[in-house]
C-alpha cells in the first residue's frame, strides 16, 4: 500500500470517470471496518469510491450503466450475453439469479475462520461487497490494483482480467445453515435466532453418495460470466480478500449452461446430450418468478425478503455407461426426443407433455419413470424452480472415467420445492447413471443497496 | 528456494555499535549497574529485575575462554542487546535501553552453541515515549536481526558437528534422533543461507531438486535418506522410484557427506559472523515473507523431509525465524501511521494463531508427530492458517520501506 492509499480518500482516477464519487458517506459504511481490511488490501475506498454505473477505467466497450437490456438484445441466436454485457450489481434482488444464464461458472463455498467474530464477519461481507460491486462492472478490485501499486508490495488485484470486458459477470452471495449454527449447535456470530426456519441441511435422498469435502459451507459465492477467465478472476480475488477470515471449502467450474432462464435463449444440452431446461422458469414469467423464486415480504424471516434459497448438487454422470445405452432407451428414460427435445407424447420442444397419452399397446408414451414426468410441475403440486446449472468435466477418476456431470443449481422460494421434486425423482430411471457427490443449501439475501453490504439486514 | 529481488537498502547499519548504547546519556543512568558473573557454564545475573530505561550491567568473565552476554526477548530467540568478545578476566560495563516486559539473560561460551545460564529478567515501569526516529529504528532492526542470525549459525555449527559425527560413525539411532533438531537453527535463517548462492544447494537440497539441476546431491537430505532408507517400491516426492540412481552410502561416502556438511556450515558460519556481513531492512522483511513461502510450498506438502517425516519441526523453525524477522522491523512498521499499526496487529494475531495450530502436534523441544500422521483436514487447517499469515505479511516490505 503506497502513498496513494490514504484511508478515506476517494479513488483518484475514478473521479475522472464518474461524477458520482461522492456517493455514500462514512455513516453508510459499517462502523466495524477494521484494520483487517487494510491488511487485506481492500481499502475503504472500495466502499466509498464506488462507481455508480458501468463506466469503467478499464474499457467496458463503452457500455455505461445498467446494460441488462442491451445484453439480452445483443445475445443473438444463443440468447447468451456478449463480452460487453454489464449487469447492475445493485438492485432489488441480487444479480445472477434471473439474469440470463451466462456461459461459464465458478462457484465457491467457504468456511468461516474460527478466529472471526461478528464484526469480523460483517467486515468480510463489506469487503466482498465492495470488490464485487467493482468486478461486476469490469473494474479491478481496486483502482490501479493490478499494476499501479508499489513495486515492493504484491498487487491488490491479481491481474488476469486486465483488458477483459465485464463479460456479463454476476456475483451472488449466499449463507449456509452452519453460518447461523454450527453442526454441534454453536452460535458463533449471534445469528442463531435469525436463522431462517427453512434453512436446514437437506434430507438424504435416493442415490446420494455425498463426499463431505464437497458438501455444505458457511458462505457461498456464485460467479457467472461469458468468459471463464473473468469468472475465475472474481473467485480468486474474493478468496484472497477472505484469507484469514474464510477459507475455500470446495469450488466448481462449469461450462455450457444447462438451462435457459430467458425466452431469448435457446435451450442448451447437458452431457447426456439432451436439451435441458425446456420447462424451466423464465424471467419473463414475472408472476411465476415472484411466486416460486423470491422470498416474499410476508415470508419469514423479514431480513430474507427479496432473497431466495439456493440448492447446489454436484451430480456425477456415469457417461461411459450412458453412452452405451440405446437411443430408444435414452429417450424413454428422459421422456423426450433427443434431437428436438419434444416430449414423447408428441409436438415440438415447447409442447406441453401429455402424460395420459398412450401408445398402440396401451403403455403411456411417456414412461411412468421418465425423468420429465417425475420432475414435471403437474406431478409435484405445481412446484417450479429456477434452474441455472452447468456442465462440468474435471479431468478423470482413477478408473479412467471422465469426472463429468451436471453442477445443478436451483433457486426457489422454499427449500421444500427442491426436496419435493428430488423425492419424486427417486424412481427416475436416469438414477442408474447418476451419483450425487456434492450438496449444499444457502439462503441468498435480497439485493444490495448502494452504501450497504450484502446481507446487512441480517445483522440489523 | 526463493530468490527475491534485493531491494535498495534503506538505512543500512554498517556500523555495528550496540543499539542505542551510544544514545544513553550518563544522566539517565539512575540505576546501579547489575553485576553479571560469567563463567564457562554459567551466567549469574545479580538481580532479575530492573526499571525501564537505561539498564547497566557490570560484566565480569571469570571463565577460561572468550564469552558473550545476551539479552533475549520473551520469545527467547530475538536478541535485543548483546556484548560480544568478553575475554577471560575482563570487566566491562554494558548499557542498553529496555522497555517494560519480560526478557531473558544468557551467556555464550566461546560465542558459539546454545545460550548458557538462561534466566528470566523482568523490566518494570513506564514505557518511554516512542521515538519516531526512523534511522534509529532501522539501525536497531538491522542490529537485532544480525545478532539473531549470528546466534543461530553459532548454535548450528556444534549441532551439525555432533550430528555428522554420529552419522559418519554409523550410529544411526543417535543421528536419527538429532536430525530434526539439528536443522532448526538452519531453517530459522534459511533466507540468509540462500543469499550465499551455492551454500544452500549444498546444505539443504532435496534429491529431486539436485537431480533436476544436475548437481551432486549432498547435505542434510542426502544423509536423511541413508538414515531412513527407502524400501523397494517406495517413491520419491516426484513420483519416481526411490531406489533409481541411489544406493546406501558406504562408510567412506558417509565420511565424505559428513565432512562436507560440516565444511559448508562452517563456511556459512564464517560468512555470517564476519564483521563485514550485513543485511538491509528489505532483506529482513523479505526474509520473513520468504520463510512463509518455504512453509507454503514445501513443508505443508510434506516434501521437505520426505524420508524422516520431520517436516513439522522445519515448519515451526521457519515460522519462528519469520517471527523474529518480523519482530525486528515491527517498531518500524508501526511508525508508519495507522496502516502500519493495523498491519502489525494483524500479523501478530496470525502468528499467534499459527503457533497455536502447530502446538497441537508437538514442539521443537519435545519433537513433533510424524508428518504422515496428519490427515488432509489437518493439513488444510495448517495451510489455511499459513495463508492467513502470509497475506498480511506480504505487505510488510512495502510498509517498512514506506514505498
Amino acid at each position: 500500500m503506497g502513498e496513494h492509499d490514504t484511508p478515506g480518500a476517494a479513488g483518484h482516477s475514478e473521479a475522472d470517470v464518474s461524477p458520482q464519487t461522492n456517493a455514500p458517506t462514512a455513516d453508510a459504511a459499517p462502523a466495524e471496518q477494521t484494520h483487517a481490511e487494510q491488511a487485506h488490501g481492500v481499502s475503504r475506498r472500495g466502499l466509498f469510491g464506488l462507481l455508480g454505473a458501468g463506466a469503467a477505467g478499464l474499457a467496458v466497450g463503452g457500455a455505461g450503466g445498467a446494460a441488462a437490456a442491451a445484453a439480452i438484445a445483443g445475445g443473438g441466436a444463443s440468447g447468451g450475453g456478449s463480452e460487453a454485457s454489464v449487469y447492475d450489481f445493485y438492485g432489488t434482488h441480487q444479480a445472477g439469479i434471473t439474469t440470463p444464464v451466462q456461459d461459464r461458472l465458478h462457484f465457491a463455498a467457504f468456511d468461516v475462520s474460527d478466529m472471526l467474530d461478528r464484526d469480523g464477519l460483517k467486515g468480510l461481507l463489506a469487503d466482498w461487497t465492495a470488490a464485487a460491486a467493482r468486478l461486476t462492472q469490469g473494474l479491478e478490485v481496486e483502482e490501479g490494483g493490478a499494476v499501479g501499486g508499489s513495486d515492493y508490495a504484491p498487487p491488490v488485484d491479481t491481474g488476469e482480467a486486465l483488458g477483459l470486458h465485464a463479460s456479463g459477470l454476476t456475483i451472488t452471495f449466499g449463507f449456509g445453515p452452519t453460518l447461523f449454527t454450527t453442526a454441534d449447535g454453536t452460535d458463533r456470530f449471534g445469528l442463531a435466532a435469525r436463522r431462517p426456519p427453512l434453512l436446514e441441511p437437506l434430507p438424504r435422498f435416493q442415490g446420494d453418495a455425498l463426499v463431505p469435502q464437497l458438501t455444505g459451507g458457511d458462505l457461498a459465492i456464485q460467479a457467472c460470466a461469458d468468459d471463464p477467465q473473468v469468472a475465475v478472476h472474481a473467485i480468486r480475488n474474493l478468496s484472497r480478500i477472505a484469507f484469514g477470515r474464510a477459507t475455500l471449502r470446495w469450488s466448481q467450474l462449469g461450462f455450457g449452461r444447462t438451462s435457459s432462464t430467458s425466452t431469448a435463449q435457446a435451450t442448451p444440452r447437458n452431457l447426456f446430450g439432451f436439451k435441458d431446461g425446456t420447462a424451466n422458469l423464465k424471467v419473463e414469467q414475472h408472476d411465476l418468478v415472484d411466486e416460486q423464486v423470491w422470498v416474499g415480504a410476508s415470508d419469514e424471516p423479514a431480513w430474507l425478503a427479496g432473497g431466495s434459497y439456493l440448492v447446489t448438487r454436484r451430480i456425477r454422470m456415469i457417461i461411459e455407461n450412458w453412452d452405451r445405452v440405446q437411443l430408444g432407451e435414452q429417450e424413454m428414460l428422459v421422456g423426450r426426443s433427443k434431437g428436438s427435445g419434444a416430449p414423447l407424447s408428441g409436438g415440438g420442444e415447447f409442447t406441453e407433455p401429455d402424460f395420459e397419452a398412450e401408445g398402440p399397446t396401451g403403455a403411456p408414451l411417456i414412461d411412468v419413470n421418465a425423468h420429465v414426468r417425475l420432475a414435471h410441475p403437474t406431478m409435484n403440486g405445481g412446484t417450479r424452480m429456477l434452474r441455472r446449472g452447468y456442465n462440468f468435466v474435471d479431468g478423470n477418476d482413477e478408473l479412467g472415467r471422465l469426472d463429468a456431470g451436471l453442477f445443478f443449481i436451483a433457486y426457489q422460494r422454499s427449500p421444500q420445492q427442491f426436496i419435493d421434486v428430488q423425492r419424486s425423482l427417486a424412481s427416475d430411471g436416469l438414477n442408474e447413471y447418476l451419483k450425487h457427490v456434492g450438496s449444499a443449501i444457502f439462503a441468498v439475501p435480497g439485493g444490495v443497496k448502494k452504501g450497504e453490504f450484502v446481507g446487512q439486514a441480517l445483522f440489523a | 528456494m526463493t530468490t527475491r529481488r534485493v531491494l535498495a537498502t534503506v538505512g543500512t547499519a554498517g556500523v555495528l555499535a550496540l543499539a542505542l548504547s551510544g544514545c544513553v546519556a550518563k544522566a539517565d543512568v539512575a540505576q546501579a549497574a547489575i553485576g553479571v558473573d560469567i563463567t564457562d557454564d554459567g551466567c549469574a545475573v545479580a538481580v532479575a529485575t530492573a526499571t525501564a530505561g537505561a539498564v547497566s550491567f557490570a560484566l565480569e568473565n571469570n571463565g577460561t575462554d572468550v564469552n558473550e552476554f545476551e539479552i533475549l526477548a520473551d520469545d527467547q530467540l530475538r536478541i535485543v542487546g548483546e556484548k560480544e568478545n568478553v575475554t577471560p578476566g575482563q570487566k566491562v560495563d554494558f548499557v542498553t535501553h529496555l522497555e517494560p516486559g519480560t526478557y531473558y539473560t544468557a551467556c555464550k561460551f566461546q560465542q558459539v552453541g546454545a545460550p548458557v545460564g538462561l534466566a528470566e529478567f523482568t523490566v518494570t515501569g513506564e514505557a518511554s515515549a516512542a521515538s519516531a526516529d526512523e534511522q534509529e529504528l532501522s539501525d536497531q532492526a538491522v542490529t537485532e536481526y544480525l545478532a539473531y542470525v549470528r546466534s543461530q549459525v553459532s548454535e548450528l555449527l556444534p549441532q551439525v558437528e555432533e550430528f555428522a559425527a554420529a552419522y559418519a560413525s554409523g550410529d544411526d539411532e543417535t543421528a536419527r534422533s538429532l536430525f530434526a533438531k539439528t536443522r532448526v537453527s538452519y531453517e530459522r535463517i534459511e533466507p540468509t543461507a540462500e543469499a550465499f548462492g551455492d551454500l544452500d544447494p549444498k546444505i539443504d537440497y532435496r534429491e529431486v531438486d539436485a537431480v533436476a539441476e544436475g548437481l551432486d546431491w549432498t547435505g542434510f537430505h542426502r544423509i536423511e535418506k541413508d538414515l531412513w532408507a527407502p524400501q523397494p517400491g517406495d517413491l520419491n516426492s516426484d513420483g519416481q522410484d526411490a531406489l533409481a540412481d541411489w544406493a546406501p552410502s558406504t562408510p567412506e561416502q558417509r565420511q565424505e557427506f559428513a565432512d562436507g556438511l560440516v565444511a559448508d556450515v562452517t563456511e556459512l558460519h564464517d560468512l555470517v559472523t564476519d564483521p563485514s556481513f550485513t543485511v538491509s531492512l528489505a532483506d529482513i522483511s523479505n526474509g520473513a515473507i520468504g520463510l512463509l513461502d518455504e512453509v507454503a510450498s514445501g513443508k505443508i506438502t510434506g516434501e521437505e523431509d520426505w524420508w524422516s517425516g520431520t517436516d513439522l519441526t522445519d515448519f515451526e523453525a521457519n515460522v519462528q525465524g519469520a517471527g523474529v524477522a518480523f519482530g525486528a522491523v515491527k517498531a518500524l512498521a508501526e511508525s508508519k501511521g495507522d496502516e502500519g499499526k493495523a498491519l502489525s496487529t494483524e500479523i501478530e494475531k496470525q502468528f499467534t494463531a499459527l503457533e497455536d495450530a502447530l502446538a497441537k502436534y508437538g514442539s521443537i523441544e519435545d519433537g513433533f508427530v510424524e508428518y504422515g500422521t496428519l490427515t488432509d483436514a489437518d493439513k488444510k487447517a495448517l495451510s489455511d492458517q499459513v495463508n492467513a499469515l502470509a497475506e498480511p505479511l506480504s505487505q510488510l516490505t512495502a510498509t517498512v520501506l514506506g514505498v
